[in-house]
């Protein structure tokens, strides 16, 4: 697994041929290095970093920036450029407004995005949407959550849009993933399948899987913490209930080493990147997840420095 | 004035003149014509005409700031209050332009320095503008009132400052998408606490903070302030502190739109925004999410521009917040809309006019997302007004756009780019040509023209035959031959502006326009197959028009890489750099 996009990156030649999931790892592709746990090597983006972890060097003179965690600043437009790096570096620099150029000829590797001023979009609108895409993928989740509870009559259907700051992160921007993950419900023959990327909280992924699996009284609960204010909330505005456990029904995720854990319980960051398929589990299935998850979890919170 | 001008033209002396009004009536009348086009036919008519209009006229627009000169400009107007200038080809907008090619402001302070003392206003575009000349500008003109600055480079945030602090009767301080260079929010401060003038201010595109408490009061002592746009660095909860202090609003740009508010927040920004019912115009909202949009809902009745195009909003989104917005005139939004957006937009604003759709990922080559014919298409059917459209797009069809322009034969200004050069019809893989043609044929009134696609010389035959009222010409990536471009220099009699890109044009297309180019404002050929010689040869017949090359480091001698043609009665420019190669 961890030859898969690192092997690919490594030799400059090649890297034109590797698609843009790969280039721009986000916390997606950190199931793809067994050792990420212990690293940390923290969830920003990287140029594949290679097997085992980013601590690799790279031979090429044209991966200079290899060995750092790079950000999305790094990568205002897409990269598929045959090129090295370090041209995609200038390409960085095309939204700098005043850059001097010349018209180049159109670019024959590919279909002419890199043709000087095409399309034609004013420097200054290029700029805005290089800086959109600066935000973290990842955010401290925890307080989102706690705070977006607080805010929870407000809560509509978040199954397009999501929290983070990356409207439209799911439209293949320039982070350019997405993360499918199978979803089952108990008692539902017929599984789904959910974006994982394109939600920055586990309360817009649980509203999403309320709204996909329809079912009209078992999952649908004010979803909350002990801090909600149940009476302040409308029907109409009630949030998912999968994550408390006050419903009949749990949600509940296999991670990347094949245990079954409750969602919700670490950050979210961390949960993109070991969960593997998501289970929509009946309570009274999940009690004897209970226990392995807390032991399960102080493993996790004592590996995380 | 009236002993003065006598003075100045003998011609207007009453026992000469043949016209039974007396100048000052003439000049009242005429000093109620406002567009400038109108003053040009005006001064043409007679003698007694021409002066009348020149010391009537206090606004003067020069749509290209080498065709005449500062001096020129003064002798003809003596009593101007608002300049309007624009500079720099547009193409400078996309980097085709190196930096210092010109259109400098500075030289033309000076002139009206001494000239028209009393300067109000000044709105330029694709101008060059110093931090010097800000603050000469501040500092000379004492009743100086406006200032606006579109896509214009060379100054800093320094040079704000100096504005904020000297004018004192500021009215209008208007900074959009401009090349500056932002040292930090602090010119904001420099409005003087007396200061309460101000009825635009516009800060939008700019990125360091400024100084809430500053903004704050003086949001709040501006009790005339109409036009507010903050920007990004104003969080949800200090706009809402702006809104209580500036119900009277009538544009607004937020902001960003994204804050983790307590629920008490979010009712305050609600009632703040239910207050603002003068609200016409909205835009900012940067990183708008469906948590927060609602807020905006109470404010949206009598809204007849929405600018989303800082918003990346998804197609659901959009829809409930146009239900909120049937007077919607002009919508910009994001191309992360996608046509089920574009189907709301159909559905919901009957009386749309303008629609601006902008890439989200303009580099990006093998998404499969963004608009596609079907959402012009949608559009079409539901908003029959439509005459003004910007539509980036990764594929079209011909009967698509035929299909469009049935739905909608008003249009003005139709700008459509296929993203990816050369791109042909993607169901039927033929050249764009038929749908230009349908464009150029139903829509009769066509003053601006965008092509884009794979696209042969038939396009631009079609263009020559219909496009009768045609003004304004953007080609890139196109054509076949010089075919293509003579056909549209014969056959558009009204065209003012042509720029091309890319294109298979040469020497003979650029010669058979000879007698046209001093009926236009411009002419650029940049990247097609123009030769040197052609060009001397050009500059050579047509002693009134300034025939500029700039050349590419790579290119071999013969050959014109970018060929900068435009009508002057200054002569050539003096102030042009190096590489700007004046023949």
């Amino acid at each position: 697994m961890e030859g898969g996009s690192g092997g690919g990156v490594c030799t400059s030649g090649s890297m034109s041929t590797v698609s843009k999931e790969d280039n721009l790892m986000v916390s997606t592709e950190v199931s793809s290095y067994p050792d990420e746990a212990e690293l940390e090597l923290g969830l920003g983006l990287s140029l594949g970093g290679g097997g085992g972890g980013g601590g690799v060097k790279p031979q090429e003179q044209g991966w200079a920036q290899y060995g750092r965690i790079l950000t999305a600043k790094d990568f205002p437009s897409t990269v598929s450029s045959s090129s090295s790096s370090s041209s995609s570096l200038s390409r960085a620099n095309r939204t700098t407004v005043g850059t001097k150029r010349r018209a180049d000829s159109v670019a024959a590797s590919n279909n002419g995005s890199q043709v000087v001023g095409w399309p034609p979009i004013r420097a200054y609108r290029m700029n805005s949407l290089a800086n959109q895409s600066k935000s973290p993928v990842t955010e401290d989740l925890n307080s989102m959550v706690e705070k977006s509870k607080s805010t929870n009559t407000m809560v509509e259907n978040t199954y397009n849009g999501s929290n983070n700051t990356n409207g439209y992160a799911k439209k293949k921007g320039p982070l350019n993933t997405s993360f499918f993950v199978k979803v089952n419900m108990d008692g539902i023959p017929i599984g789904r399948k959910v974006d994982l990327s394109a939600h920055s909280c586990y309360e817009t992924l649980a509203k999403t899987l309320e709204e996909m699996f329809q079912g009209p009284t078992t999952t649908v609960n004010a979803i909350g913490s002990s801090n909600e204010n149940y009476d302040a909330m409308t029907e109409s505005t009630r949030p998912s209930k999968l994550l408390d456990g006050s419903s009949d029904f749990v949600l509940t995720y296999e991670d990347k080493e094949g245990d079954w854990m409750l969602v919700g319980d670490v950050p979210w960051g961390m949960f993109l990147g070991s969960a593997r398929r998501l289970r929509i589990m009946r309570t009274s299935d999940a009690n004897g997840l209970a226990p392995r998850i807390q032991e399960r979890n102080g493993r996790q919170r004592s590996m995380r420095i | 004035m009236d002993s003065k001008r006598k003075m100045d033209s003998p011609e207007s002396n009453v026992l000469t003149r043949s016209s039974p009004f007396p100048d000052e009536v003439l000049e009242r009348v005429l000093g109620l014509v406002k567009s400038h086009k109108d003053r040009s036919s005006v001064s043409l008519v007679c003698k007694d005409w021409y002066n009348a209009e020149r010391w009537s006229r206090t606004h003067v627009f020069i749509g290209n700031c080498y065709s005449v000169s500062p001096e020129i400009v003064a002798r003809r107007f003596p009593n101007i209050r608002s300049v309007t200038l624009k500079g720099k080809p547009r193409f400078s907008d996309f980097n085709l332009v190196p930096l210092n090619w010109g259109a400098d402001i500075h030289a033309w302070l000076v002139v009206f320095a001494s000239k028209y003392p009393l300067l109000e206003e000044l709105r330029l575009k694709r101008m060059t503008v110093t931090d010097e000349s800000l603050e000469f500008l501040a500092t000379t003109f004492t009743n100086f009132k406006a200032l606006s600055l579109l896509s214009c480079d060379g100054f800093s945030t320094d040079g704000l400052a100096a504005i904020a602090t000297h004018c004192k009767n500021m009215t209008e301080l208007d900074i959009q998408e401009n090349g500056i260079d932002d040292l930090g929010g602090g010119w904001l401060s420099c409005f003087p606490e007396n200061f309460t003038s101000l009825e635009v201010l516009n800060f939008a595109n700019l990125s360091s903070d400024v100084s809430f408490d500053a903004l704050e009061k003086l949001v709040s002592r501006c009790r005339s302030l109409k036009f507010l746009k903050v920007n990004k660095n104003i969080t949800l909860e200090q706009l809402q502190r702006l809104l209580e202090c500036a119900p009277q609003l009538t544009e607004l740009g937020t902001g960003s739109f994204h804050q983790e508010l307590t629920t008490r927040q979010y009712a305050e920004l609600e009632s703040a925004f239910n207050n603002c019912k003068n609200l016409n115009t909205l835009s900012g909202l940067w990183e708008a999410t469906p948590l927060y949009l609602p807020v905006l809902y109470p404010a949206c009745t009598n809204l007849t521009f929405l600018n989303l195009s800082d918003a990346a909003l998804q197609s659901g989104e959009l829809a409930k917040l146009l239900a909120y917005c049937p007077n919607l005139q002009r919508l910009w939004v994001l191309d992360t809309v996608e046509d089920k957006g574009l189907e709301a937009v159909g559905s919901s604003c009957p009386l749309l006019e303008e629609l601006r759709v902008f890439p989200a990922d303009p580099y990006e080559q093998d998404v499969v997302h963004g608009v596609t014919e079907m959402g012009f298409v949608a559009v079409s059917y539901g908003c029959p007004r439509l005459h003004y459209v910007l539509y980036f797009c990764r594929q079209m069809t011909n009967a698509a756009v035929a299909t469009i322009v049935k739905n909608c034969p008003d249009f003005t200004h139709f700008r459509l780019c296929v993203m990816n050069p050369g791109e042909p019809d993607y169901l039927t893989n033929e050249p764009m040509d038929e749908a230009f043609g349908a464009v150029v044929k139903n829509c009769t009134k066509l003053q601006r023209l965008a092509v884009s696609g794979l696209l042969t010389d038939l396009t631009f035959e079609y263009i020559g035959k219909y496009a009768k009222n045609l003004e304004t010409l953007s080609v890139a990536f196109a054509g076949s031959s010089d075919w293509g471009m003579q056909c549209v220099l014969s056959g558009c009699s009204k065209l003012r502006k042509l720029e091309i890109r890319d294109c298979p044009f040469g020497n003979e297309a650029l010669l058979s326009g000879l007698e046209k180019y001093e009926s236009m404002r411009s002419l650029w050929m940049s990247a097609c197959n123009v030769t040197m010689n052609a060009c001397r040869r050009l500059a050579k017949q047509m002693p009134r028009l300034n025939v500029e090359v700039m050349k590419d480091e790579e290119s071999d001698d013969s050959q014109a890489d970018k060929v900068y043609v435009y009508r002057s009665v200054a002569g050539p420019r003096r102030d042009a750099p190096p590489f700007v190669l004046t023949l």
